[in-house]
Protein backbone atom coordinates (compact mmCIF):
# COMPACT_ATOMS: atom_id res chain seq x y z
CA UNK A 1 0.00 0.00 0.00
CA UNK A 2 1.38 3.50 -0.77
CA UNK A 3 2.22 5.96 1.54
CA UNK A 4 -0.46 8.57 0.83
CA UNK A 5 -3.92 7.93 -1.05
CA UNK A 6 -4.66 10.35 -4.09
CA UNK A 7 -7.75 12.50 -2.98
CA UNK A 8 -9.97 13.22 -5.79
CA UNK A 9 -10.70 17.20 -7.11
CA UNK A 10 -7.02 18.16 -6.07
CA UNK A 11 -7.03 21.68 -6.41
CA UNK A 12 -10.21 22.46 -5.47
CA UNK A 13 -11.15 23.56 -2.45
CA UNK A 14 -13.86 24.82 -0.65
CA UNK A 15 -14.47 27.60 1.64
CA UNK A 16 -15.59 24.93 4.21
CA UNK A 17 -12.35 22.90 3.51
CA UNK A 18 -10.50 25.90 4.20
CA UNK A 19 -12.85 27.19 7.47
CA UNK A 20 -12.27 24.04 8.55
CA UNK A 21 -8.36 23.81 9.12
CA UNK A 22 -9.14 26.87 11.14
CA UNK A 23 -11.94 25.23 13.24
CA UNK A 24 -9.81 22.34 14.25
CA UNK A 25 -6.54 25.08 15.71
CA UNK A 26 -9.44 26.35 17.91
CA UNK A 27 -8.53 26.73 21.87
CA UNK A 28 -4.53 26.15 21.09
CA UNK A 29 -2.05 27.90 20.77
CA UNK A 30 0.02 28.68 17.84
CA UNK A 31 4.13 28.82 17.91
CA UNK A 32 6.60 31.09 16.24
CA UNK A 33 10.03 28.52 15.65
CA UNK A 34 12.82 29.23 13.78
CA UNK A 35 14.37 25.49 13.77
CA UNK A 36 13.39 22.15 14.02
CA UNK A 37 14.88 21.92 17.71
CA UNK A 38 12.17 24.44 18.55
CA UNK A 39 9.26 22.71 16.68
CA UNK A 40 10.09 19.68 18.69
CA UNK A 41 9.54 21.47 21.70
CA UNK A 42 6.66 23.35 21.00
CA UNK A 43 4.92 20.64 19.43
CA UNK A 44 5.77 18.59 22.87
CA UNK A 45 4.48 21.64 24.78
CA UNK A 46 1.02 21.06 23.03
CA UNK A 47 0.60 23.58 20.38
CA UNK A 48 -1.85 23.45 18.12
CA UNK A 49 0.85 24.50 15.00
CA UNK A 50 3.86 25.90 14.37
CA UNK A 51 4.48 29.38 12.39
CA UNK A 52 8.10 28.32 10.61
CA UNK A 53 10.15 31.34 10.15
CA UNK A 54 13.49 32.48 10.13
CA UNK A 55 13.57 34.95 12.29
CA UNK A 56 10.94 36.10 15.23
CA UNK A 57 9.36 39.47 15.37
CA UNK A 58 11.75 40.49 17.77
CA UNK A 59 14.74 39.75 15.76
CA UNK A 60 13.33 41.17 12.78
CA UNK A 61 12.44 44.28 14.32
CA UNK A 62 16.09 44.63 15.68
CA UNK A 63 18.55 43.43 11.91
CA UNK A 64 16.07 46.27 10.32
CA UNK A 65 16.19 45.95 6.42
CA UNK A 66 13.75 44.30 4.27
CA UNK A 67 12.16 40.87 5.90
CA UNK A 68 10.95 38.75 3.20
CA UNK A 69 9.20 35.07 3.07
CA UNK A 70 12.16 32.25 5.04
CA UNK A 71 13.71 30.09 3.16
CA UNK A 72 11.63 27.08 1.52
CA UNK A 73 14.26 24.72 2.74
CA UNK A 74 14.16 25.46 6.28
CA UNK A 75 10.29 25.15 6.45
CA UNK A 76 10.69 21.71 4.91
CA UNK A 77 13.15 20.51 7.49
CA UNK A 78 10.27 22.32 9.95
CA UNK A 79 7.75 20.23 8.25
CA UNK A 80 9.41 17.03 8.43
CA UNK A 81 10.21 16.91 12.44
CA UNK A 82 6.77 17.64 13.13
CA UNK A 83 2.94 16.10 12.57
CA UNK A 84 1.19 19.36 13.72
CA UNK A 85 -0.08 21.91 10.60
CA UNK A 86 3.29 23.99 9.83
CA UNK A 87 2.08 27.53 8.50
CA UNK A 88 4.95 29.97 7.17
CA UNK A 89 4.37 33.96 6.18
CA UNK A 90 4.51 35.70 2.77
CA UNK A 91 4.66 39.59 1.93
CA UNK A 92 1.43 41.52 2.17
CA UNK A 93 0.19 41.21 -1.43
CA UNK A 94 3.32 39.09 -2.33
CA UNK A 95 1.15 36.25 -4.41
CA UNK A 96 4.53 34.59 -5.85
CA UNK A 97 6.04 33.87 -2.36
CA UNK A 98 2.51 32.75 -1.48
CA UNK A 99 2.17 30.52 -4.68
CA UNK A 100 6.03 28.75 -3.51
CA UNK A 101 4.18 28.72 -0.02
CA UNK A 102 1.65 26.66 -1.57
CA UNK A 103 3.97 24.42 -3.54
CA UNK A 104 5.86 23.58 -0.71
CA UNK A 105 2.72 22.54 1.13
CA UNK A 106 2.28 24.32 3.71
CA UNK A 107 -0.65 24.01 5.82
CA UNK A 108 -1.58 27.93 5.95
CA UNK A 109 0.17 30.57 4.65
CA UNK A 110 0.23 34.21 6.84
CA UNK A 111 -0.13 37.04 4.61
CA UNK A 112 2.08 39.13 7.18
CA UNK A 113 2.85 42.62 8.63
CA UNK A 114 5.39 41.19 9.95
CA UNK A 115 7.07 40.73 6.56
CA UNK A 116 8.39 44.18 4.96
CA UNK A 117 5.22 44.55 2.50
CA UNK A 118 5.14 43.93 -1.33
CA UNK A 119 2.29 45.88 -2.36
CA UNK A 120 1.21 48.94 -0.75
CA UNK A 121 -2.57 48.55 -2.52
CA UNK A 122 -3.96 45.32 -3.19
CA UNK A 123 -3.43 41.87 -0.83
CA UNK A 124 -3.60 38.69 -2.04
CA UNK A 125 -6.32 37.35 -4.14
CA UNK A 126 -6.60 34.22 -1.44
CA UNK A 127 -9.91 32.80 -3.17
CA UNK A 128 -7.77 31.33 -5.91
CA UNK A 129 -5.10 29.32 -3.58
CA UNK A 130 -5.56 25.77 -2.34
CA UNK A 131 -4.00 26.63 0.77
CA UNK A 132 -5.77 28.08 3.70
CA UNK A 133 -4.62 31.94 4.59
CA UNK A 134 -4.72 34.03 7.76
CA UNK A 135 -4.53 37.96 7.30
CA UNK A 136 -4.17 40.42 10.44
CA UNK A 137 -6.67 43.01 11.35
CA UNK A 138 -6.91 45.87 13.87
CA UNK A 139 -11.15 46.49 13.41
CA UNK A 140 -13.48 45.22 11.97
CA UNK A 141 -13.41 46.69 8.24
CA UNK A 142 -10.14 45.29 8.05
CA UNK A 143 -10.95 41.82 8.90
CA UNK A 144 -13.77 41.19 6.35
CA UNK A 145 -12.06 43.41 3.69
CA UNK A 146 -9.71 40.02 4.24
CA UNK A 147 -12.53 37.90 4.44
CA UNK A 148 -13.57 39.36 1.07
CA UNK A 149 -10.08 38.25 -0.89
CA UNK A 150 -10.84 34.54 1.04
CA UNK A 151 -8.47 35.01 4.18
CA UNK A 152 -9.99 31.64 6.43
CA UNK A 153 -8.99 32.96 9.84
CA UNK A 154 -8.35 36.50 11.08
CA UNK A 155 -6.06 37.28 14.21
CA UNK A 156 -5.67 40.63 15.73
CA UNK A 157 -2.22 42.43 14.94
CA UNK A 158 -1.53 43.63 17.70
CA UNK A 159 2.17 44.85 17.91
CA UNK A 160 4.41 41.87 16.68
CA UNK A 161 7.64 41.40 18.75
CA UNK A 162 7.14 43.37 21.53
CA UNK A 163 5.81 41.31 24.19
CA UNK A 164 3.46 44.39 24.85
CA UNK A 165 0.14 42.85 24.99
CA UNK A 166 -1.87 46.55 24.70
CA UNK A 167 -2.60 46.52 21.32
CA UNK A 168 -2.93 43.36 20.87
CA UNK A 169 -5.96 43.96 23.56
CA UNK A 170 -7.00 46.98 22.02
CA UNK A 171 -7.56 45.24 18.35
CA UNK A 172 -9.48 43.05 19.90
CA UNK A 173 -11.99 44.92 22.02
CA UNK A 174 -12.18 47.59 18.60
CA UNK A 175 -13.23 44.21 16.74
CA UNK A 176 -15.85 42.72 19.11
CA UNK A 177 -17.17 45.93 20.11
CA UNK A 178 -17.69 46.71 16.40
CA UNK A 179 -19.28 43.37 15.81
CA UNK A 180 -21.89 43.99 18.85
CA UNK A 181 -23.03 47.37 16.71
CA UNK A 182 -23.33 45.90 13.47
CA UNK A 183 -25.14 43.00 14.80
CA UNK A 184 -27.47 45.35 17.12
CA UNK A 185 -28.73 47.66 13.72
CA UNK A 186 -31.61 47.68 12.07
CA UNK A 187 -31.65 45.71 8.70
CA UNK A 188 -31.56 49.31 6.74
CA UNK A 189 -28.89 50.49 8.64
CA UNK A 190 -26.09 47.32 7.12
CA UNK A 191 -25.95 49.72 3.92
CA UNK A 192 -24.49 52.83 5.53
CA UNK A 193 -22.69 50.55 7.81
CA UNK A 194 -20.81 48.93 5.11
CA UNK A 195 -19.56 51.82 4.00
CA UNK A 196 -18.21 53.42 7.00
CA UNK A 197 -16.25 50.42 7.93
CA UNK A 198 -15.54 49.65 3.84
CA UNK A 199 -16.41 46.32 4.05
CA UNK A 200 -18.30 43.94 1.80
CA UNK A 201 -21.95 44.15 2.63
CA UNK A 202 -22.70 40.55 2.54
CA UNK A 203 -19.46 40.11 4.95
CA UNK A 204 -21.52 43.06 7.58
CA UNK A 205 -25.24 40.58 6.68
CA UNK A 206 -22.84 37.42 8.34
CA UNK A 207 -21.91 39.72 10.96
CA UNK A 208 -25.15 40.98 11.52
CA UNK A 209 -27.07 37.75 11.82
CA UNK A 210 -24.85 35.86 13.96
CA UNK A 211 -22.79 37.99 15.48
CA UNK A 212 -19.51 36.51 14.87
CA UNK A 213 -16.79 36.90 12.36
CA UNK A 214 -17.25 34.74 9.27
CA UNK A 215 -14.11 32.64 10.02
CA UNK A 216 -12.60 32.49 13.21
CA UNK A 217 -10.87 35.20 15.21
CA UNK A 218 -7.60 34.70 16.75
CA UNK A 219 -5.16 36.58 18.23
CA UNK A 220 -1.55 38.07 17.63
CA UNK A 221 0.90 40.40 18.71
CA UNK A 222 2.68 40.59 22.08
CA UNK A 223 1.83 37.68 24.00
CA UNK A 224 4.50 36.95 26.49
CA UNK A 225 2.82 35.10 29.26
CA UNK A 226 -0.21 32.93 30.54
CA UNK A 227 -1.96 35.79 31.88
CA UNK A 228 -1.66 37.58 28.78
CA UNK A 229 -3.69 34.49 26.49
CA UNK A 230 -5.85 33.86 29.19
CA UNK A 231 -7.07 38.28 28.66
CA UNK A 232 -7.14 37.73 25.16
CA UNK A 233 -8.86 33.76 25.27
CA UNK A 234 -11.64 36.25 27.52
CA UNK A 235 -12.16 39.00 25.39
CA UNK A 236 -12.77 36.59 22.66
CA UNK A 237 -9.98 35.08 20.87
CA UNK A 238 -10.35 31.97 19.84
CA UNK A 239 -6.46 30.55 19.95
CA UNK A 240 -3.31 32.93 20.46
CA UNK A 241 -0.21 33.01 18.42
CA UNK A 242 3.08 33.04 20.54
CA UNK A 243 5.42 34.37 18.94
CA UNK A 244 9.14 36.38 20.11
CA UNK A 245 7.22 35.27 23.46
CA UNK A 246 8.24 31.59 24.05
CA UNK A 247 11.83 31.39 22.18
CA UNK A 248 13.25 34.80 23.48
CA UNK A 249 12.51 33.70 27.34
CA UNK A 250 14.68 32.02 29.89
CA UNK A 251 13.04 28.94 29.84
CA UNK A 252 10.72 28.17 26.47
CA UNK A 253 9.61 24.60 26.80
CA UNK A 254 8.52 25.47 30.30
CA UNK A 255 6.57 28.80 29.15
CA UNK A 256 4.93 26.98 25.58
CA UNK A 257 4.08 24.00 28.44
CA UNK A 258 2.23 27.30 30.73
CA UNK A 259 0.67 29.07 27.67
CA UNK A 260 -1.46 25.86 26.02
CA UNK A 261 -2.73 25.34 29.27
CA UNK A 262 -3.70 28.87 30.22
CA UNK A 263 -5.58 28.84 26.99
CA UNK A 264 -7.64 25.37 28.39
CA UNK A 265 -7.97 27.48 31.85
CA UNK A 266 -8.38 30.72 30.97
CA UNK A 267 -11.83 31.17 33.23
CA UNK A 268 -10.47 29.63 35.47
CA UNK A 269 -7.47 32.30 38.20
CA UNK A 270 -6.84 29.29 40.10
CA UNK A 271 -5.42 27.43 38.14
CA UNK A 272 -4.00 30.33 35.87
CA UNK A 273 -2.30 31.47 39.47
CA UNK A 274 -0.22 27.86 39.73
CA UNK A 275 0.29 27.44 36.19
CA UNK A 276 2.05 30.93 36.30
CA UNK A 277 4.59 30.10 38.75
CA UNK A 278 8.10 29.58 38.55
CA UNK A 279 8.07 29.96 34.54
CA UNK A 280 11.69 31.61 34.62
CA UNK A 281 12.31 34.93 33.02
CA UNK A 282 9.82 36.40 30.01
CA UNK A 283 10.93 37.84 27.31
CA UNK A 284 12.25 41.53 28.23
CA UNK A 285 10.11 43.53 25.62
CA UNK A 286 9.58 46.81 23.88
CA UNK A 287 7.16 49.48 25.49
CA UNK A 288 4.79 49.88 22.53
CA UNK A 289 4.02 53.70 23.83
CA UNK A 290 8.03 54.23 22.52
CA UNK A 291 7.72 53.20 18.90
CA UNK A 292 8.27 55.46 16.72
CA UNK A 293 5.02 55.48 14.00
CA UNK A 294 7.73 53.92 11.09
CA UNK A 295 8.70 51.37 13.70
CA UNK A 296 5.00 49.91 13.96
CA UNK A 297 3.78 47.16 12.21
CA UNK A 298 0.23 47.15 12.66
CA UNK A 299 -0.22 50.10 10.07
CA UNK A 300 0.75 47.73 7.30
CA UNK A 301 -2.17 46.56 5.26
CA UNK A 302 -4.91 48.32 3.63
CA UNK B 1 -33.44 7.48 30.43
CA UNK B 2 -32.95 10.43 27.49
CA UNK B 3 -28.69 11.05 27.09
CA UNK B 4 -26.92 13.20 28.80
CA UNK B 5 -24.21 14.62 25.89
CA UNK B 6 -20.52 15.85 26.50
CA UNK B 7 -17.90 17.26 24.36
CA UNK B 8 -14.26 16.98 25.24
CA UNK B 9 -13.76 20.94 25.40
CA UNK B 10 -9.66 21.02 25.63
CA UNK B 11 -8.84 21.88 22.02
CA UNK B 12 -10.45 21.76 18.71
CA UNK B 13 -13.88 22.28 16.70
CA UNK B 14 -16.02 21.15 19.86
CA UNK B 15 -18.40 24.29 19.47
CA UNK B 16 -19.63 22.87 16.11
CA UNK B 17 -20.46 19.46 17.84
CA UNK B 18 -22.27 21.53 20.64
CA UNK B 19 -24.52 23.79 17.77
CA UNK B 20 -25.17 20.12 15.90
CA UNK B 21 -26.51 18.88 19.28
CA UNK B 22 -28.65 21.93 19.97
CA UNK B 23 -29.87 21.95 16.73
CA UNK B 24 -31.06 18.26 16.46
CA UNK B 25 -31.66 17.42 19.63
CA UNK B 26 -33.09 20.62 21.88
CA UNK B 27 -33.92 19.27 24.76
CA UNK B 28 -30.72 17.08 25.58
CA UNK B 29 -28.78 18.03 28.31
CA UNK B 30 -25.22 19.02 27.10
CA UNK B 31 -21.79 19.69 28.79
CA UNK B 32 -18.37 20.90 28.17
CA UNK B 33 -15.96 18.19 29.39
CA UNK B 34 -12.33 19.32 30.02
CA UNK B 35 -11.58 17.40 33.92
CA UNK B 36 -12.30 14.09 35.32
CA UNK B 37 -15.13 16.02 37.44
CA UNK B 38 -17.05 17.13 34.41
CA UNK B 39 -17.43 13.50 32.97
CA UNK B 40 -19.61 12.31 36.11
CA UNK B 41 -22.89 13.61 34.69
CA UNK B 42 -22.65 12.51 31.07
CA UNK B 43 -23.43 9.05 29.62
CA UNK B 44 -22.40 10.62 25.98
CA UNK B 45 -19.26 11.57 25.09
CA UNK B 46 -17.81 13.13 21.72
CA UNK B 47 -13.96 13.98 21.02
CA UNK B 48 -13.72 16.75 18.24
CA UNK B 49 -11.66 17.52 15.65
CA UNK B 50 -8.45 19.00 16.66
CA UNK B 51 -4.76 18.58 17.23
CA UNK B 52 -4.74 14.78 18.76
CA UNK B 53 -0.81 15.60 20.30
CA UNK B 54 -2.24 18.81 21.91
CA UNK B 55 -5.73 16.94 23.55
CA UNK B 56 -3.88 13.84 23.96
CA UNK B 57 -1.30 15.44 26.10
CA UNK B 58 -3.90 17.93 27.99
CA UNK B 59 -6.18 14.49 28.32
CA UNK B 60 -3.45 12.72 30.00
CA UNK B 61 -1.76 15.38 32.58
CA UNK B 62 -5.46 15.96 33.67
CA UNK B 63 -6.67 12.87 34.38
CA UNK B 64 -9.52 13.13 31.67
CA UNK B 65 -8.31 9.99 29.61
CA UNK B 66 -8.26 7.67 32.69
CA UNK B 67 -11.36 8.63 33.60
CA UNK B 68 -12.86 7.62 29.84
CA UNK B 69 -11.13 4.97 29.84
CA UNK B 70 -12.61 3.25 33.56
CA UNK B 71 -16.33 4.88 32.28
CA UNK B 72 -15.96 2.46 28.80
CA UNK B 73 -14.81 -0.28 30.65
CA UNK B 74 -17.75 -0.14 32.99
CA UNK B 75 -19.99 -0.09 30.23
CA UNK B 76 -21.57 3.34 31.37
CA UNK B 77 -20.47 5.87 28.69
CA UNK B 78 -20.51 5.31 24.81
CA UNK B 79 -18.13 7.84 22.62
CA UNK B 80 -17.33 9.07 19.20
CA UNK B 81 -14.35 10.49 18.12
CA UNK B 82 -14.28 12.32 14.86
CA UNK B 83 -11.13 12.89 13.03
CA UNK B 84 -8.53 14.00 16.14
CA UNK B 85 -10.94 11.63 17.94
CA UNK B 86 -10.72 8.73 16.50
CA UNK B 87 -6.85 8.63 16.68
CA UNK B 88 -7.14 9.47 20.34
CA UNK B 89 -9.97 6.30 20.00
CA UNK B 90 -7.28 3.77 18.20
CA UNK B 91 -5.61 1.53 19.77
CA UNK B 92 -2.51 1.88 18.05
CA UNK B 93 -1.00 4.89 15.65
CA UNK B 94 1.29 4.30 12.74
CA UNK B 95 4.72 5.86 12.61
CA UNK B 96 3.97 7.99 16.02
CA UNK B 97 4.15 7.21 19.53
CA UNK B 98 1.44 9.58 20.99
CA UNK B 99 -0.80 9.06 24.13
CA UNK B 100 -3.78 7.49 23.18
CA UNK B 101 -6.90 5.74 24.74
CA UNK B 102 -7.08 2.39 23.01
CA UNK B 103 -11.13 1.39 23.11
CA UNK B 104 -11.22 1.19 19.48
CA UNK B 105 -8.99 -1.77 18.42
CA UNK B 106 -7.70 0.03 14.97
CA UNK B 107 -4.62 1.17 13.68
CA UNK B 108 -5.18 4.92 12.38
CA UNK B 109 -2.54 6.16 9.64
CA UNK B 110 -2.49 10.19 10.26
CA UNK B 111 -3.06 12.79 7.90
CA UNK B 112 -3.43 9.77 4.88
CA UNK B 113 -4.61 11.87 2.20
CA UNK B 114 -1.81 14.35 2.82
CA UNK B 115 -1.33 17.86 4.06
CA UNK B 116 -4.08 20.48 3.79
CA UNK B 117 -4.09 21.43 0.51
CA UNK B 118 -4.89 17.71 -0.01
CA UNK B 119 -8.08 18.56 2.43
CA UNK B 120 -11.60 17.00 0.22
CA UNK B 121 -14.92 16.54 0.80
CA UNK B 122 -17.10 14.21 -1.03
CA UNK B 123 -20.27 11.81 -1.00
CA UNK B 124 -19.58 8.72 1.97
CA UNK B 125 -21.41 5.73 2.35
CA UNK B 126 -22.38 5.01 5.82
CA UNK B 127 -23.80 1.66 6.56
CA UNK B 128 -26.95 2.54 8.27
CA UNK B 129 -28.09 5.54 6.30
CA UNK B 130 -30.32 5.39 3.62
CA UNK B 131 -28.07 8.11 1.59
CA UNK B 132 -24.75 9.32 1.77
CA UNK B 133 -23.24 11.99 4.03
CA UNK B 134 -21.18 14.66 2.52
CA UNK B 135 -17.63 13.67 4.48
CA UNK B 136 -15.36 16.71 4.83
CA UNK B 137 -11.81 15.34 5.16
CA UNK B 138 -9.45 17.76 6.98
CA UNK B 139 -5.82 16.15 7.42
CA UNK B 140 -7.95 13.30 7.93
CA UNK B 141 -6.70 10.49 8.94
CA UNK B 142 -7.84 6.48 7.89
CA UNK B 143 -8.06 2.91 9.74
CA UNK B 144 -5.47 0.69 8.39
CA UNK B 145 -6.23 -2.22 10.27
CA UNK B 146 -8.76 -3.50 12.96
CA UNK B 147 -9.43 -6.54 15.12
CA UNK B 148 -12.23 -9.32 15.01
CA UNK B 149 -14.47 -7.27 17.33
CA UNK B 150 -14.83 -4.00 15.30
CA UNK B 151 -17.73 -3.28 12.45
CA UNK B 152 -16.22 -1.23 9.83
CA UNK B 153 -18.89 0.81 8.92
CA UNK B 154 -17.62 2.86 5.98
CA UNK B 155 -14.90 3.26 3.33
CA UNK B 156 -14.15 5.89 0.62
CA UNK B 157 -12.29 4.78 -2.05
CA UNK B 158 -11.49 1.43 -0.56
CA UNK B 159 -10.20 2.97 2.49
CA UNK B 160 -11.88 2.42 5.83
CA UNK B 161 -13.16 5.81 7.11
CA UNK B 162 -15.96 4.79 9.85
CA UNK B 163 -15.51 2.17 12.51
CA UNK B 164 -17.38 0.92 15.34
CA UNK B 165 -17.12 -1.78 18.47
CA UNK B 166 -19.49 -1.91 20.69
CA UNK B 167 -20.29 2.15 22.05
CA UNK B 168 -17.49 3.44 20.78
CA UNK B 169 -17.45 4.91 17.03
CA UNK B 170 -14.66 6.60 15.12
CA UNK B 171 -15.13 8.56 11.77
CA UNK B 172 -12.31 10.03 9.85
CA UNK B 173 -14.50 12.86 8.46
CA UNK B 174 -16.49 15.81 10.36
CA UNK B 175 -20.35 15.76 10.03
CA UNK B 176 -20.17 18.47 12.54
CA UNK B 177 -19.21 21.05 9.75
CA UNK B 178 -22.26 19.99 7.58
CA UNK B 179 -25.64 20.81 8.31
CA UNK B 180 -26.49 17.12 8.46
CA UNK B 181 -27.09 15.74 11.82
CA UNK B 182 -27.92 12.43 10.82
CA UNK B 183 -24.71 11.04 12.41
CA UNK B 184 -25.47 12.68 15.86
CA UNK B 185 -29.09 11.32 16.30
CA UNK B 186 -27.65 7.92 15.75
CA UNK B 187 -25.07 8.07 18.04
CA UNK B 188 -27.26 9.58 20.60
CA UNK B 189 -29.20 6.40 19.96
CA UNK B 190 -26.70 4.28 21.26
CA UNK B 191 -27.23 1.98 24.43
CA UNK B 192 -25.52 2.57 27.65
CA UNK B 193 -26.84 -0.35 29.58
CA UNK B 194 -25.02 0.89 33.16
CA UNK B 195 -25.81 4.15 33.46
Amino acid sequence: MSSTIEPPRLGHKTWREKVGLAEMLKGGVIMDVVTPEQARIAEDAGAVAVMALERVPADIRRDGGVARMSDPEMILEIKSVVTIPVMAKCRIGHFAEAQILEAIEVDFIDESEVLTPADEENHVDKHVFTVPFVCGARNLGEALRRCGEGAAMIRTKGEAGTGDVVEAVRHMRTIMSQIRSVQNAREDELYVLAKEHQAPLDMIRTVHETGKLPVPNFSAGGIATPADAALMMQLGAETVFVGSGIFKSGDPARRAKAIVESVLFHKDPKRLAEISRNLGEPMVGINCSSLKPDEQMAGRGW
Amino acid sequence: MPPTVGVVAIQGDFSKHVEAIRSCSPDTKLFEIRTPEDLDQVTHLIIPGGESTTVGLLMQRYGLGEAIIKRVQQRSLAVWGTCMGMILLAKSVENHDQYRLGLLDITVRRNAFGTQVHSFEDETDIDGLDSPVMGVYIRAPIVTEWGPMVKILGKYQGQVVAARQENVLGTSFHPELTDDTRMHLWFLSFPVPES
